[in-house]
């Protein structure tokens, strides 16, 4: 029963390094910086969706791309997306849900990711 | 010798990322040695609260029984039911994947497509340790904003997803069951 459940979060752990190995901390500071605009919009919600990144590493990087002047558009749809959507651990939520829920869920949520980043950019 | 690599299949990666890993060591390739470093991170991260999500999730399987959380927060219980369900992914710590565990034994008992669904939206951006981090780096102006345009949204995906699945004999699966059920057919 154990090994049911270790292996496939484990698989979750491995996919999840790599990501961050792949998009470092470094590039997102880069490409999510001050008047990246519609662009680093983009790349925020792809990034976002995409990996999944530990809050202890995420938010410090989102605050100090607010104090490099970053739009809070961009910052908010960056969080949203990685809180929210999770590409590498699709794999594991289609075992939970069935695949078609688990790419429903994450479709439904890219959508409420990118209104809250809008909205939150509007609002601040 | 399918048959063997079929018993094997699960463990392709993480075998794979083993030997990958100790021959970066020896090699001293440091991509190699930065991704195990992320690894070690993230496995931290994780042990610190899997054991504690099943204890919970064991814990509420054997105690809580179905007729109270069908009462409470089942498909018939309203706006106090969401209410309920979003106060309950309030009090949960750990990354969205640790969500479907418990997900899976709130469905289980009762909870309903449309909670269980406001749960899982909830645990995503409304965690109490999460709030922590959010409102230290992020000020206490962002955390409300984004709350207060992100709930009503989650609660409509929980309504749609109500809506959507009704009569499709929807059930969420734990990663045991699977187990059993692939020895039945093969």
């Amino acid at each position: 029963m154990f090994r049911n459940i270790a292996v496939p979060f484990l698989n979750v752990l491995i996919l999840v390094s790599i990501a961050l190995y792949l998009i470092p901390p470094g590039f997102i500071s880069k490409y999510l910086g001050a008047g990246s605009g519609i662009l680093g919009f983009i790349t925020a919600a792809l990034v976002g969706s995409i990996t999944l990144i530990p809050g202890f590493i995420s938010y410090p990087i989102a605050a100090s791309l607010l104090q490099q002047g970053a739009s809070y558009t961009v910052v908010a749809t960056f969080m949203t997306t990685l809180m929210m959507v999770g590409v590498v651990t699709l794999p594991l939520e289609s075992r939970f849900f069935g695949r078609r829920v688990a790419i429903l869920r994450n479709i439904l949520n890219f959508i409420a990711a990118i209104l809250i980043g809008l909205a939150v950019g509007m609002i601040l | 010798m399918s048959a063997y690599f079929q018993k094997m299949k699960p463990y392709l990666l993480i075998t794979a990322f083993a030997v990958s890993v100790l021959v970066s060591y020896i090699l001293g390739f440091e991509p190699g040695e930065v991704i195990a470093g992320h690894f070690a991170q993230s496995f931290i991260e994780m042990i610190t609260f899997i054991p504690f999500l099943f204890i919970i999730v064991g814990l509420f399987d054997a105690w809580v029984p179905k007729k109270q959380i069908e009462k409470h927060i089942g498909p018939q219980s309203g706006a106090k039911g969401i209410l309920l369900i979003t106060l309950l992914a309030m009090l949960q710590a750990g990354p969205l994947y640790g969500a479907f565990p418990v997900a899976y034994i709130l469905y289980k008992k009762g909870a309903g497509i449309r909670n269980t669904f406001i749960f899982l939206g909830a645990f995503s951006f409304m965690k109490i340790p999460l709030l922590g981090i959010e409102i230290a780096y992020l000020g206490i102006q962002f955390s409300i904003a984004k709350t207060v345009v992100a709930l009503p949204l989650f609660i409509g995906i929980g309504y749609f997803m109500e809506w959507y699945l009704k009569d499709k004999n929807f059930t969420i699966r734990d990663l045991t069951e699977q187990q059993t059920d692939k020895r039945r057919t093969s």
